[in-house]
């Protein structure tokens, strides 16, 4: 078994990558994902790993270089945030619509204007629809967990689709914590040798050439569409086996949610990433008073796992979802339009509140959970809710 | 112990305020604490008053949420008191303030007018004549494991001397110099 060793999420992502051994690496640096490839690039240099180290001029060309290196048969990593994620905005579609297993760790940071470096979830969530699998961490544990998982996920041959693991900036990205390492040995035993795939080197090998990324017009891009969302659809089934394996390996089990003390819960709040931890403090301190509160953590938000969230929230009275995104649409946050979308069907269901948290950094402290919870307390009491978002921690 | 044990340190950009916590957490984790440690990012320049932190409990930590009261305050710099509230948070009752500082205990509380408990140590000092220059990050180390009794001073020897050895091979007098510093602190650090 592994080792306690005190990382930080960067030197978490920078350690997994090193245990991958991925064939290529491209990246470029920014803040606070640089940590990531610099940490990464001294393994390289070091000669830890047998990686192809390229060092592009921007994260449009380290997606692009990815993208190549996959579709060539190889396994390729990288790592970015915010700007640099934006910035690889369409190469993004073209990795998932070329159905290419690249693994890409990202750091959450809020999008500028104004300018800034610390975490909220705009970069990601803007790149939901992408047709990447998405996969975000409560701590430095699960980043590390996560990524590991995250390469069985995207090479599984009925998902076929590039996979995106989040940490918070600063808040995980460099914290440093209590991680629990698998050795190198485990973790290569764990991610094995990647599925046979259609790619140009076996395609030159054999002497049958292949056309990657070729036209489809109205004749063949919609049957494409399909069969790539059918792969994001597979995925619902891989992600719970990979994650259930992980944990019989290793004794940290992985599913696509996380119930905390929602069995009986009146009221509860969806959550995604750090903020989750520092909820469940809330939640434990309300159950001592008596207070039936849980808390529902999202860790897949792509697929959107609909049935887990149905079942976590269906008995509950009142739920306020947290998002750490302004929606820009004038009315809601966007995890709450999925959450809403998950519940709308059932017969009986949770009144549904939003709260918008965390933007550019903003600290989340226990005192911010409890004004929601208190919210959704005052809302159980009425029996009707008199709003649908509300700001948590901004000065107006 | 409390449950968690949260502590601050205040320092300049460039005194090790953030090496300070990574080499506290770390050493915490090596007797098999769960810990956290993390600077304050902002705008850093060299001699710009920065801020880092520590969470120590004996059961994994789960808030992820800024310190705000923490239970010691580590002063790098006493020039701080000028620019920043090196109190804010800190319980008078039961807060432990850890200055780096010729002055007494009682000249700094009369200063700074802060009347819980207050630690002082000359880490500055110790650091030119151990380890030849003014940081004074490790010997504060020393002192603070004194006061708060969360590691033995063989303990954070013993784990300064292994992360040293891998940073400064070459340089064997630089752990020797830091692991000086930290005993002559642990034994000079005055206070209540």
């Amino acid at each position: 078994m592994g080792i306690k060793v005190a990382k930080t999420a960067n030197e978490a992502f920078a350690e997994g990558m090193r245990q991958i051994n991925p064939d290529v690496v491209a990246a470029y640096p920014i803040t606070p994902a640089t940590e990531i490839v610099q940490i990464f690039s001294q393994f390289v240099a070091d000669g830890l790993v047998k990686t192809e180290f390229i060092q592009v001029e921007s994260e449009h060309s380290a997606m692009s270089a990815c993208i190549g290196a996959s579709a060539a048969g190889a396994r390729a990593m990288t790592g970015t945030s915010s700007q640099g994620l934006a910035f690889m905005w369409e190469m993004l579609y073209i990795a998932s619509g070329l159905r290419l297993p690249i693994i890409m760790a990202v750091v959450n940071r809020a999008l500028s204007s104004p300018i800034n470096i610390h975490c909220d979830h705009s970069d990601t969530f803007g790149a939901r629809d992408s047709g990447w699998i998405q996969i975000y961490s409560e701590n430095v544990q699960e980043t590390y967990d996560n990524l590991i998982q995250g390469v069985r996920i995207a090479e599984h041959p009925e998902v076929k689709l590039p996979c995106m693991i989040m940490t918070d900036g600063f808040i995980l990205s460099h914290c440093l914590e209590t991680l629990e390492m698998l050795t190198d040995q485990e973790v290569q035993e764990f991610i094995g040798v990647p599925p046979e795939r259609e790619n140009l080197i076996k395609s030159a090998i054999e002497n049958k050439p292949i056309t990657i990324g070729a036209l489809d017009l109205q004749d063949y891009y919609f049957e494409r569409k399909r069969q790539q969302a059918e792969g994001m659809k597979n995925a619902l089934k891989i992600i719970p086996e990979i994650g259930k394996e992980f944990g019989d390996k290793f004794g940290r089990y992985y599913g696509f949610v996380e119930d905390y003390k929602l069995e009986d819960a009146d009221i509860g709040i969806v959550v995604i990433g750090s903020t989750a931890g520092t909820a469940k403090e809330v939640v434990d301190n309300l159950r001592k008073k008596g207070v039936k509160a849980g808390l529902l953590k999202i860790r897949i938000l792509r697929p959107l796992p609909v049935e887990d969230i149905k079942n976590s929230l269906k008995n509950l009275k009142v739920v306020g979802v947290m998002d750490r995104v302004e929606g820009m649409n004038a009315f809601c946050g966007p995890l709450y339009s999925e959450i809403t979308a998950c519940l709308y069907d059932l017969d009986k269901k949770p009144l549904l509140t939003n709260f918008v948290y965390g933007l550019g950094g903003r600290d989340v402290k226990i005192e911010d959970i409890e004004t929601i919870f208190n919210e959704l307390i005052t809302v159980l009491e009425k029996g009707k809710k008199d709003f649908t978002l509300k700001y948590i921690g901004v000065r107006e | 112990m409390k449950e968690i044990f949260e502590i601050r340190w205040h320092g300049r950009g460039g005194q090790g305020a953030k090496t300070a916590a990574l080499l506290f957490g770390d050493a915490c984790l090596s007797t098999g604490k769960y810990i956290q440690a993390f600077p304050e990012y902002g705008p850093e320049r060299m001699g710009a008053p920065v801020v880092s932190f520590n969470r120590i409990s004996s059961s994994p930590i789960r808030i992820h949420s800024g310190i705000e009261n923490p239970d010691v305050v580590v002063v790098l710099d006493f020039t701080l008191i000028e620019q920043v509230n090196i109190c804010e948070g800190l319980d008078e009752k039961n807060g432990i303030l850890l200055v780096n500082t010729p002055l007494s205990p009682d000249e700094i509380k009369n200063k700074i007018k802060f009347f819980g408990k207050v630690y002082t140590v000359d880490a500055s000092k110790i650091a030119i004549e151990t380890i030849g220059r003014n940081i004074p990050n490790t010997p504060m180390m020393g002192a603070l494991v004194k006061i708060t009794k969360i590691l033995t001073l063989e303990e954070v020897l013993n784990d300064t001397r292994k992360k040293l050895a891998v940073k400064f091979r070459n340089k064997p007098e630089v752990i020797e110099g830091n692991l000086k510093a930290i005993e002559r602190a642990y034994n000079e650090v005055k206070g209540d």
